[in-house]
């Protein structure tokens, strides 16, 4: 594993956006255990810090774990470094959505969802996954 | 600084003796002892290239050799050597010197060294002066110039100082050769009998019935496996029999007053309510006793009698009453002890008591408490059953503990056939509880582990931890071991634990594997966070001894004193100074005796003279620098209306003379005209 300067370069913005300082993660995992999409998040919160850490932020953007955190925030609350993965997350998504990167568009939405999901959801989902 | 805040010295312009604004000397001076015009000495220390390297010291010693009235100034590698001593003792010699100042490292390091060298050639070692151009100057400023100019500034500094001390003698007090030791576990227990051996008495008071502390709740203890309480019943029997011990036990220190050497304390004996001498310790009050509270002993697994002691090998084996739940104290009626106990040794009208003891030395031995853990919710702790902390445990493998050694849970009594560890329980944790590692857990978390798959044989053991720590003699392999028996580690924080039917749930996380880990557990043990015992904390807080931001009581050097305060005649002894395990504990505990014993050893004890004095003349007896001062040194002469200064008592702070309105009160060597000069030389 190496770091590359555009690694290096994009975890700086994701911490200026985020404003955590992922060099204060001690990899407990505490995270990690207590997320409730821990089991299907990949990477799950510990993982895509220790991404960063070592400089591979481009892995952790192109991951679908970003895209799966729902912001509860039950990371940041129990994290003894008082570090909030949470707004990691949410700082990754800014970057992919500014590239104009869809996770999920109007083009994803099947028919049977429109008859059964609130219009409002749909903005609210649209606003959160797609560029 | 301008003329117009020092009108005196306008007034009487440039005086004889003065220095002048270049930083020289005038001729023909009358200060302090010196009858003629100071002739002072500078030595610059290179200190290898801590200092050469950074200010350059050739130029340092040109420029300081132009001020006038210096007589000599040169410069060595490393001043504090034998032959860099020897050069300030011929300079001093050979050109008469009577001031020295020695530009080098902080006085807190070589201060005596050159004093003492400056004593063996017969000048006052008051009259030698430190500049600290290491730690102020070379050591945080990088650039050449700006450090050299700066390093002359500090020397400027230190002779306009060094030419305002007076000649003064240290201050001699009598020692009261006797202890006190507060806290009786093993800290204060060892302490105790190191002095008591040396044939000095000693004064240990503890404030639970009987003495033992923490370490006679312990099963067995890591990595040997030894019985906690067969390896220290023998030191409290000892301890409880000594003819050179007072114990007092159920009391507290009350009140501390005096300074080191001659110490007066005032001690609260709490009531007892059984007669001390009467009582014989036979028990059949406790039998009867229909009274019941919380047991803090037992950690909460059971209940203890109104009437109670802490264990079976109580030293001293003398019950006491809690006066909270006794039915006759509460309501007037019951009175059961007093008609069974064939000797009447019970007293329902005891008071609490003082004591005065009067000692020269004090060893705190306060010991720990495990963190509360209302912060941290998510570890269920009191609210989940099953979820109990490691002393708690302890209780539970202990044969005289409240289940005989059978591993029982709190909820139902049945056995635990799968239990987990949590590590870090408020440890290492700045958000929660506290940012230390807790030192002790993760071979305490080995232990429990390997005696619980003892007492269970099918049963199954999870650890979960951050790191594991084994630093010390035998821990690694210890750690090994259990491994080897079968205790599965999960690297992984515990986010949470809850309670799902009759099971406990655990949430962690295997770091290791990079997923997420649920445990289902009969019974949950956490390894809480150590912390300061809360009444040491608040006792330390009264006594004016130096605690850090988590309440430890801090040495006086992290490495070269580490069981000596900055208070003189206190020393530390146990966890109340951090958290350690049994061996370092008792290590640390005759290093503090050790200490106390060379204090002993000497005829009177020497205390630096730069203390606060009065000017009788001036003082109008405000009283401000009394109220001001923190050691109680300072005291208004109720007929004179002159304030007075103990001078064995004062730390020579300086917080009175900031105080004193009339500007009768100064320090020794720390006079407004000096200190006014050093500035201008800035």
């Amino acid at each position: 594993m190496s770091t590359s300067d555009d690694g290096d370069r994009l975890v700086c913005q994701i911490e200026e956006l985020s404003g955590q300082r992922v060099a204060d993660c001690y990899q407990c995992g505490c995270c990690t255990a207590g997320c409730p999409l821990g089991d299907l998040m990949e990477p799950g919160p510990a993982r895509a810090i220790r991404l960063l850490q070592l400089g591979h932020a481009r892995e952790l953007l192109d991951s679908d774990g970003i895209w799966l955190c729902a912001s509860c925030m039950v990371c940041g609350s129990r994290c003894p470094r008082g570090v909030d993965y949470a707004h990691i997350a949410e700082a990754c998504r800014q970057i992919r959505i500014r590239q104009r990167f869809s996770h999920a568009g109007p083009e994803t939405v099947t028919a049977a969802a429109c008859e059964e999901i609130p219009q409002q959801a749909f903005m609210a989902a649209f606003r959160k996954y797609s560029g | 600084m301008t003329d117009d805040r020092r009108p005196e010295r306008a007034a009487e312009g440039q005086m004889p003796g003065e220095l002048r604004p270049d930083g020289g000397v005038a001729p023909g001076t009358r200060l302090g002892a010196a009858r003629h015009a100071p002739r002072v000495g500078v030595f610059v220390c290179h200190c290898g290239i801590n200092i050469g390297g950074v200010v350059r010291v050739p130029e340092l010693v040109e420029r300081v050799r132009a001020i006038p009235g210096i007589a000599v100034a040169t410069d060595y590698q490393y001043c504090c050597s034998d032959p860099g001593q020897q050069i300030i003792r011929d300079a001093i010699k050979e050109h008469s010197l009577d001031r020295v100042v020695v530009a080098c490292c902080s006085p807190t390091l070589h201060e005596t060294t050159f004093r003492r060298a400056s004593a063996d050639a017969g000048l006052n070692q008051y009259l030698c002066e430190i500049a600290n151009i290491r730690e102020q100057c070379a050591w945080v400023t990088p650039d050449r110039d700006e450090a050299t100019d700066k390093a002359e500034s500090i020397v400027r500094m230190a002779i306009a100082r060094a030419v305002n001390d007076a000649p003064l003698e240290p201050v001699g007090v009598d020692v009261n050769k006797r202890a006190l030791v507060i806290g009786a576990g093993i800290a204060g227990i060892q302490s105790a009998l190191d002095i008591a051996n040396a044939g000095y008495e000693v004064v240990l008071v503890e404030k639970e019935p009987s003495i033992g502390g923490h370490m006679a709740q312990l099963s067995e203890t890591f990595p040997t496996l030894d019985c906690s309480q067969c390896i220290l019943t023998p030191r409290t029997v000892e301890a409880g029999r000594h003819p050179n011990i007072r114990l007092y036990s159920y009391s507290e220190v009350a009140e501390v007053s005096g300074y080191v050497g001659n110490f007066k304390v005032r001690i609260r004996q709490k009531p007892r309510y059984v007669d001390f001498d009467a009582c014989t310790g036979c028990g059949l009050c406790m039998e009867k006793c229909p009274g019941r509270s919380e047991s803090s002993f037992e950690r909460g697994l059971t209940k203890q009698k109104a009437i109670y002691r802490l264990l079976p090998q109580a030293v001293p084996n003398r019950p006491v009453i809690n006066a909270d739940v006794c039915i006759y104290l509460q309501k007037g009626k019951c009175g059961v002890c007093a008609k069974i106990c064939p000797t009447q040794a019970i007293r329902y009208d005891d008071k609490e008591k003082f004591v005065e003891e009067e000692v020269g030395a004090i060893v705190m031995a306060t010991g720990y408490e495990l963190i509360d853990h209302v912060k941290m919710g998510n570890y269920g702790i009191g609210r989940v059953p099953d979820v109990i902390d490691g002393l708690a445990f302890e209780r539970l493998l202990s044969a005289s503990g409240p289940t005989q050694g059978e591993v029982k849970r709190p909820s139902d009594g049945k056995t635990p056939k799968k239990v987990v560890f949590v590590q870090c329980a408020g440890s290492r944790d700045q958000e929660h509880g506290m940012p230390y590692c807790s030192k002790i857990c993760c071979m305490y978390t080995a232990k429990q582990a390997i005696l619980y798959k003892h007492r269970v044989h099918d049963g199954e053991a999870y650890v979960c931890y951050i790191d594991v720590r084994t630093p010390g003699k035998g821990f690694e392999e210890f750690y090994k071991r259990a491994t080897d028996e079968g205790i599965t580690y999960i690297r992984g924080k515990v986010s949470k634990i809850f309670r799902r039917g009759d099971k406990t749930v655990v949430w962690t996380a295997d770091t290791l594997a990079g997923r997420k880990v649920e445990l289902e557990a009969d019974l949950v043990v956490l390894a809480s966070a150590v912390i300061a015992n809360p009444e040491g904390v608040k006792l330390a807080r009264q006594l004016k001894l130096q605690v850090d931001q988590h309440g430890f009581q801090t040495e006086a050097h992290p490495k070269l004193r580490p069981v000596e305060t900055l208070t003189g005649g206190f020393f530390l002894a146990g966890c109340g100074q951090g958290p350690k395990d049994i061996p370092e504990t008792v290590a640390q505990a005759s290093a503090a005796a050790a200490k106390v014993l060379a204090m002993f050893g000497q005829k009177r004890l020497f205390h630096a003279p730069t203390t606060a004095s009065v000017d009788e003349d001036v003082c109008v007896g405000c009283g401000n620098c009394e109220k001001t001062c923190a050691y109680g040194a300072v005291q208004v002469d109720p007929k004179r209306r002159v304030a007075v200064v103990n001078v064995a008592l004062c730390e020579g702070c300086g917080a009175c003379a900031v105080a004193c309105p009339s500007g009768a009160m100064s320090h020794n060597n720390f006079s407004k005209k000096g200190t006014y000069e050093m500035v201008d030389r800035a």
